[in-house]
């Protein structure tokens, strides 16, 4: 067969042509926008991760060309692949909206939600996914499950409350890592990560598990309460390590480095995994070639004391006439993006 | 009489040895298989059978025999699934105990078949005396050159491997079971690829119930056309069903399928009618996980027809007003049963029994159940009833493995059916406490259903 066939696959409508083998969630991804499923546990530099959450999952309203079926049940896109001529609808299917609102709701019933307190507010995908997604109120009524915090090394801290059980960091531990020592213990909801007998994760690569979270259940611990992350400004870096890549984001208060972490692309995924030399121990500017600020999305909170406001309002997005006429403020707009 | 083919020689001592089960024309089917057939023929004998998968989704057997992919060097395996824990069923159970052969002989019967050299039975962990009763008749069927190398002098290799499992619930999914006996935790794996094509240790793979493989002997024995004969339509056969509840004969039945669910019942050869002469109130038809029908639905159907044990009665209705033949454990309930309380006892099962790897079913489960513990000890509302209507359909569907539908098919169910009895639970907390709600009057066999 030759390399360059192309499936045809059309999300809510929109078509895109790609490579065999990719799954619905990629290729929904190189159509970007809103169309884009959530994802809380796939990764895609992980290999095997996916398919737990249950937030991407989309409806399959034509299998293929060949065989044009529909898929009986809803599909976790992230781990399903395309197939030629297939239609999938994600945001146009308000059973697909339904379903994502449920399992929202299931994610948070047991959330402590204590995010004024917690370290990756401002940075957290589920409290992005409940903004977009949730409801306002909650229908749970009982005690939510709770866990005491325990430290896997001098570095991280697991505080198992806050996990949504993505299983990221047992792939990063299992992928990244050449001893795992940590995995999931118990079933049910009661299944919780942890180390063996609270081991220490004692290897250089294991403070990317930080990263991988979703949620604030593993955290930096040489960052913990220093500061919210929308008054740090984020500035890229790198530096010639002789372990990892070296390419960094580094996080400013004022003159002073508060944390180091990869880079992450614009579905949260980092580019590049890093040692835990250049996240713990090279913290300031000095260790660094500094690149220069780092884009930051605008819908971020994180943007939100760094840049002016380019967007222009809702009413001129809305009119095509008027798009016209602001192209340029336009523009501007995506390269800030 | 009702045919028996698994259970025929339930009743002669000795029958769990290697020498009572050969004398009783034991291991004729391997001899017939071996020596006469190929193993398409055995293949194709299977798929005339009709033979449907006994664990519970009731799909053909014979066809996921040839779904099986067969690439060249790579070994396939066969499992039978023994992991047998749904509430209600004891089928499996009760076979391995008495006929350990039936099994043993099915397994070299199907290995054969499939080309599989190596085959394991996964047994629950809690079962250590059925562990031991296999792991000795594989012993005796070893010596007696059923099992090892060039079996019967056909070249044919097969050995036979029992491993205990760790005792989870979600190991009976056949994937998670797959994960278990390479060592690993038992968490289902995400479909596709599906077992038949990358299975145990990434190698094609089948995963069969004890039943269905037992199954094969006499399918062999006589041949399949002769099988399909029994039992009606794409219900072809016979089946263990585990009676239990308020019946005066609780037990293990061999049925021919096809017979009325109200013979079932009522007639002294099965299960001998309601303990103490009561009502009949509900009847669970296959194991917890299938949704419950009250007395008025399970013996006729909505169209007014007398329901059959069939795959395709027990379903007549779809789930408005049909359950599923499952994997055969019939629960009966006397008008003395609470049915809140019965569900809450399910659904503390699944929430227990739920590996947790996914959300809706992992935190939905736990949800249920604590409503329903609510309700049940009397601190209800009105308004907690529709929650589970609405949480049950967040789970059913959007879950791995069929587990989340599991839990969720008995509440939607109970509550589809008996919802004046949950409204009971609510207006009535105190007294829900001291008694029970007894017979809806729809529900009453004896009233004309509408």
């Amino acid at each position: 067969m030759a390399e360059d066939v192309k499936f045809k696959v059309s999300i809510d409508g929109i078509p895109v042509e790609v490579a065999p083998g990719t799954t619905i969630l990629n290729a929904a991804r190189r159509i970007g926008g809103d169309i884009v499923p959530p994802a809380m546990c796939y990764y895609s530099k992980l290999q095997g991760s996916g398919g737990k959450c249950r937030t991407c999952l989309v409806k399959v309203t034509k299998g293929s060309e060949k065989d044009p079926r529909p898929m009986p049940k809803l599909v976790a896109s992230c781990r399903t692949t395309v197939m030629d001529g297939m239609e999938v609808q994600n945001i146009t299917s308000p059973e697909v909206i339904e379903a994502r609102k449920g399992v929202v709701e299931m994610l948070l019933i047991n959330h402590p939600l204590d995010c004024p307190i917690c370290d990756q507010a401002g940075e957290c995908h589920l409290q992005d996914l409940g903004y977009e997604h949730g409801l306002a109120d909650t229908r749970y009524e009982f005690e939510r499950r709770t866990f005491d915090r325990i430290d896997i090394g001098d570095k991280v801290q697991l505080h198992m409350t806050r996990c949504i059980l993505c299983y990221r960091c047992v792939f990063v531990a299992d992928q990244l890592t050449t001893k795992r020592v940590h995995g999931v213990l118990g079933r049910g909801d009661a299944a919780e990560i942890s180390t063996y007998i609270e081991k220490a994760i004692d290897n250089e690569f294991s403070g990317n598990v930080i990263d991988v979270c979703p949620v604030g259940a593993l955290t930096d611990k040489t960052f913990r309460f220093k500061n919210r992350v929308w008054f740090t400004k984020p500035v890229e870096a790198h530096r010639d390590c002789p372990s990892c890549s070296g390419k960094v984001t580094l996080w400013y208060k004022g003159d002073e480095v508060l944390r180091v972490t990869a880079r992450k692309d614009e579905y949260g995924e980092v580019e590049d995994f890093i040692c835990n030399t250049c996240r713990f121990d090279k913290k300031a500017t000095s260790d660094w070639v500094i690149e220069g600020p780092r884009q930051v999305k605008r819908t971020s909170v994180i943007s939100l004391n760094h840049y002016e406001n380019p967007n222009p309002p809702a009413v001129i997005k809305k009119n095509l006439a008027l798009q016209e006429a602001n192209k340029e403020q336009f523009e501007r707009m995506k390269q800030l993006l | 009489m009702a045919r028996k083919l698994l259970l025929t020689h339930i009743d002669v001592p000795g029958i769990q040895t290697f020498e009572v089960y050969r004398q009783k024309g034991g291991y004729r089917a391997v001899e017939k298989a071996l020596k006469t057939l190929t193993p398409d023929d055995v293949v194709e004998e299977v798929k005339k059978s009709g033979l449907r998968g006994r664990g519970g989704a009731g799909f053909p057997t014979g066809m996921k025999w040839s779904f099986l992919a067969k690439p060249e060097g790579v070994p396939r395996y066969l499992v039978c699934n023994a992991d047998e824990s749904e509430p209600g069923t004891f089928k499996d159970r009760f076979l391995m105990t008495h006929i350990p052969h039936a099994l043993i002989e099915g397994m070299i019967v199907s290995s054969y078949a499939l080309g599989a050299n190596t085959s394991y039975i996964y047994v629950r962990g809690e079962m250590m005396p059925q562990i031991r009763i296999l792991e000795r008749a594989i012993a005796e069927a070893k010596n007696a050159g059923f099992l090892g190398k060039n079996i019967l002098g056909s070249g044919y290799d097969l050995e036979l491997y029992v491993q205990p499992g760790g005792g989870a619930y979600i190991c009976g999914e056949e994937t998670a079971l797959l994960e278990s006996l390479e060592g690993k935790r038992g968490n289902p794996r995400i479909k596709p690829p599906f077992p038949a094509v990358s299975g145990l240790y990434n190698c094609p793979t089948v995963v069969n119930n004890v039943e269905s493989i037992a199954a094969t002997v006499p399918i062999i024995n006589d041949g399949g056309e002769e099988y399909a004969k029994i039992g009606i339509e794409r219900s072809t056969g016979t089946k263990l069903i585990s009676a239990g509840g308020n019946i005066n004969k609780p037990g293990v039945y061999e049925i021919e399928l096809g017979l009325p669910v109200e013979e079932f019942i009522y007639s002294d050869e099965y299960c001998g009618g309601i303990a103490g002469g009561k009502r009949l109130k509900a009847v669970v038809a296959g194991g917890s996980s299938v949704p419950i029908l009250p007395a008025n639905l399970i013996l006729k159907t909505l169209k007014g027809d007398s329901r059959l044990m069939t795959y395709e009665s027990l379903a007549d209705g779809g789930f408005q007003s049909g359950t599923m033949l499952g994997s055969g454990g019939f629960i009966v309930f006397d008008e003395d049963q609470c049915i809140v309380r019965n569900t809450w006892n399910f659904t503390r099962f699944y929430h227990h029994e739920s590996c947790g790897q996914c959300s809706p079913c992992r935190e939905g489960t736990g949800w249920m159940e604590k409503v329903l513990h609510k309700i049940e000890h009397g601190h209800g509302a009105f308004s907690d009833i529709d929650l589970l209507v609405d949480v049950s359909k967040k789970i059913e569907g959007n879950t791995i493995c069929p587990l989340g539908d599991a839990a969720a098919w008995p509440v939607a169910s109970a509550i589809r059916h008996f919802r004046d009895e949950f409204e009971w639970h609510v207006t009535h907390g105190q007294e829900a406490q001291t008694r029970n709600y007894g017979l809806a009057h729809y529900a009453d066999p004896l009233e004309p259903v509408a």
